[in-house]
């Protein structure tokens, strides 16, 4: 048989095979995978190792209490079934990441956070219990009072320590299916920020796209997008109609996302947001899920994919931090056609849990011969400032830079060599930044 | 594909009975489709083997009694492995053909019974594209989806009248667990998809279903292909 190739969602392509059985019990000690929506190589195979696991099939409610909200599931539940499932009877997920097409273990893994990270935490931290199959074979329970350290390991571990096989969570109660979002129309960058941070003090929920092509007085103009979940007497009494789901049926030319291109569209974009300031009823797919919209959208970013920069500027790094570093952006010449910059609060206690308080900048960007310079510069100015970047984003850092930035790294690694002395869990990724 | 149409079942509110051979499996199933099913839907489990005859009317009686009747009965079960494997081991070429075909039917046949004598019903029975034209990786495999594809066909000639409505399900390639280790051709299909197709399908009666329907076309090209190309194919 001919080899098979297996990307992240960046499109980046490794050789491998990947197993989809209709039940984990007697899947083989490799990676987990789910639905494949880190960008970067994190669930890909190592080399040394090329079978992954893809947990999808194995997508059962084991329980739900509908008077607490616990949910309990098999890894493969994916956010968009549990959307499905549990909105119309008032329940969601704590934290959702900005795609549904995740599964609970992936969530998990890496940890994701949403838009209400500055009031809510990452997902982990909502976990109650996990079951894992370690690397000796056995199945045992985990959780924040129950081996307390494998947990911690799990949760943003993004697969390493072992196989998660159910989580178990609490849902929320909202009030209605339906969002209340107020967005304002942002100058540049500074302006941005300190509407950000206003934001956080009144709202669960903000976001916001900035155009990062404009340079001088003009730099990171865009919108901050600012929600909670409606109230019964602002909202109406139907469920709100989901997105039409369409599918890129080709995989774009390169020309597609040139300098130019992004440039209008940004322009575009930014002046759609005609009035300061907007406000209404939307619905949570919209909200939330902008991009599920199109199914295969990283095909848009051409042949040679996409990778998707994240990074943590703390607060210590001070205001003028994300000017800073849209600065090197520019200069650099990055046509990034999203970027995102949200709120970041308390930093979870999950070893490589991604958030820390400060911002968080998020950065599509289309794969050409400098990505790796590029990449490198920005990691560079990130050290400088004292933040960090997220695994489940990341194809190119360099490992002495990430060991650089994540002074965590050892006290995980010496957990998870407790657990997997062996190192049976491996991912490209882990092979890539810690030499496994 | 069971475990996806079944779903669709429960959260429109139909009760479902799950037949099958390992206990816990079926307990787990039987607790996701209580979990989503909308309120007061009725989940039921017995244990039934398609290789051993002597479960199929104790496991029908049973849920047929816990659900207080049945009205439609869905078979998805099936063995399946490479024309390779099956040539080169007799014992599993046997246990297919009398499972996918001998078994199935001798099943489909005490539903039929039971059907019959409630006045109405349906039976939707999982054959294959497999069985429609004879092809060099399924030689083995497709002839026991001929003969029962050809079952079906007949048991909707001779009983459609008397309210036994059949449905013959011919999937194309769908990825699942029977598929895994494949190359995955063109036109491959996913189980939730396939189900949806085939709820509709059992709602309005359809004598035969290709799942995705794009599979109608691709078989009647294929079999409308004359003899000497079929020789020199590969697929």
């Amino acid at each position: 048989m001919a080899p098979t190739r297996i990307a992240g969602w960046g499109r980046q392509f490794v050789e491998g095979e990947e197993l989809q059985p209709e039940t984990l019990d007697g899947a083989p000690p490799v990676l987990f995978r789910g639905l494949g929506r880190s960008y970067g190589d994190s669930s890909l195979p190592a080399a040394s190792s090329p079978i992954v696991v893809n947990t999808t099939r194995a997508n059962r409610i084991i329980h739900f209490d509908a008077a607490t909200g616990v949910l309990r599931a098999e890894a493969g539940f994916s956010l968009a079934d549990m959307n499905r499932t549990f909105l119309p009877r008032g329940w969601f997920t704590p934290v959702t990441p900005g795609t549904s097409q995740v599964t609970l273990g992936g969530m998990v893994a890496a940890d994701v956070h949403g838009k209400n990270h500055h009031v809510d935490g990452c997902f982990g931290s909502h976990v109650n219990r996990l079951k894992m199959r370690v690397a000796d074979g056995r199945v045992i329970e985990c959780g924040p009072d129950l081996e307390r350290e494998l947990f911690l390991a799990t949760v943003a571990g993004m697969g390493l320590t072992g196989q998660i096989l159910e989580v178990e969570f609490g849902l929320r109660r909202i009030p209605t299916p339906w969002i209340w979002q107020e967005s304002q129309r942002v100058g540049d960058i500074d302006e941005y920020i300190t509407c950000l941070k206003d934001a956080a003090k009144d709202w669960p929920m903000t976001v916001g796209w900035i155009d990062c092509l404009t340079q001088g007085k003009h730099l990171g103009r865009g919108f901050l997008m600012k929600g909670r979940w409606a109230q019964a007497h602002e909202a109406p009494a139907r469920f709100p109609k989901e997105l039409p789901n369409i599918r890129l049926p080709f995989t774009a030319p390169e020309f597609a996302l040139s300098r130019p291109i992004v440039q209008a569209f940004n322009f575009a974009l930014y002046n759609s947001h005609w009035p300061k300031k907007k406000v209404g009823l939307t619905d949570p797919f919209r909200f939330f899920y902008p991009l599920d919209f199109v199914q295969d959208w990283n095909r848009g970013y051409g042949r040679r994919g996409l990778t998707q920069y994240q990074c943590v500027l703390p607060d210590s790094a001070g205001t003028g931090a994300a000017r800073r570093f849209l600065e090197i952006l520019s200069k650099r010449g990055g046509a990034s056609f999203l970027c995102v910059i949200k709120d970041c609060g308390p930093e979870s206690p999950a070893y490589l849990s991604f958030p820390r308080p400060g911002i968080s900048i998020a950065l599509d960007i289309a794969v050409r011969d400098d990505t790796q310079a590029l990449i490198d510069a920005l990691n560079e100015h990130v050290l400088l400032e004292g933040g960090r970047i997220y695994l489940a984003k990341d194809q190119f850092t360099r490992p002495e830079h990430f060991r650089a930035m994540e002074t965590r790294l050892p006290a995980f690694q010496a957990v998870r060599a407790k657990w997997d002395p062996e190192k049976r869990f491996k991912s490209a990724q882990s092979v890539r930044l810690f030499g496994d | 594909m069971g475990r996806s149409l079944a779903r669709l079942f429960v959260e429109r509110g139909d009760w479902v009975a799950l037949l099958g051979r390992d206990a816990e499996e079926l307990a787990r199933s039987q607790s996701d489709l209580q979990a989503r099913g909308a309120p007061g839907v009725r989940v039921v489990t017995a244990l039934c083997d398609l290789e051993d005859t002597g479960t199929f009317r104790p496991a029908l009686e049973g849920v047929e009694q816990s659900l207080e009747g049945l009205d439609t009965v869905v078979v998805t079960a099936a063995v399946f492995a490479t024309q390779e494997k099956l040539e080169a081991d007799p014992v599993l070429a046997q246990k297919m053909l009398t499972v996918d075909f001998a078994n199935t039917i001798v099943f489909c046949e005490e539903v039929r019974k039971k059907l019959l004598l409630r006045g109405t019903g349906t039976l939707c029975v999982f054959s294959s594209v497999a069985g429609d034209r004879a092809r060099k990786p399924v030689v083995l495999y497709g002839a026991a989806k001929a003969g029962l594809s050809a079952y079906l066909e007949g048991l909707d000639h001779r009983y459609r009248s008397q309210g036994l409505t059949t449905v013959c399900v011919k999937p194309g390639f769908v990825k699942t667990a029977m598929t895994a280790g494949l190359p995955t051709p063109p036109f491959a299909g996913d189980p939730d998809e396939v189900a949806q197709t085939v709820l509709e399908a059992i709602d309005r009666g359809t004598p035969v279903v290709y799942a995705p329907p794009i599979w109608r076309a691709v078989m009647t090209a294929i079999k409308a292909m004359p003899r000497f190309i079929m020789r020199r194919a590969k697929f």
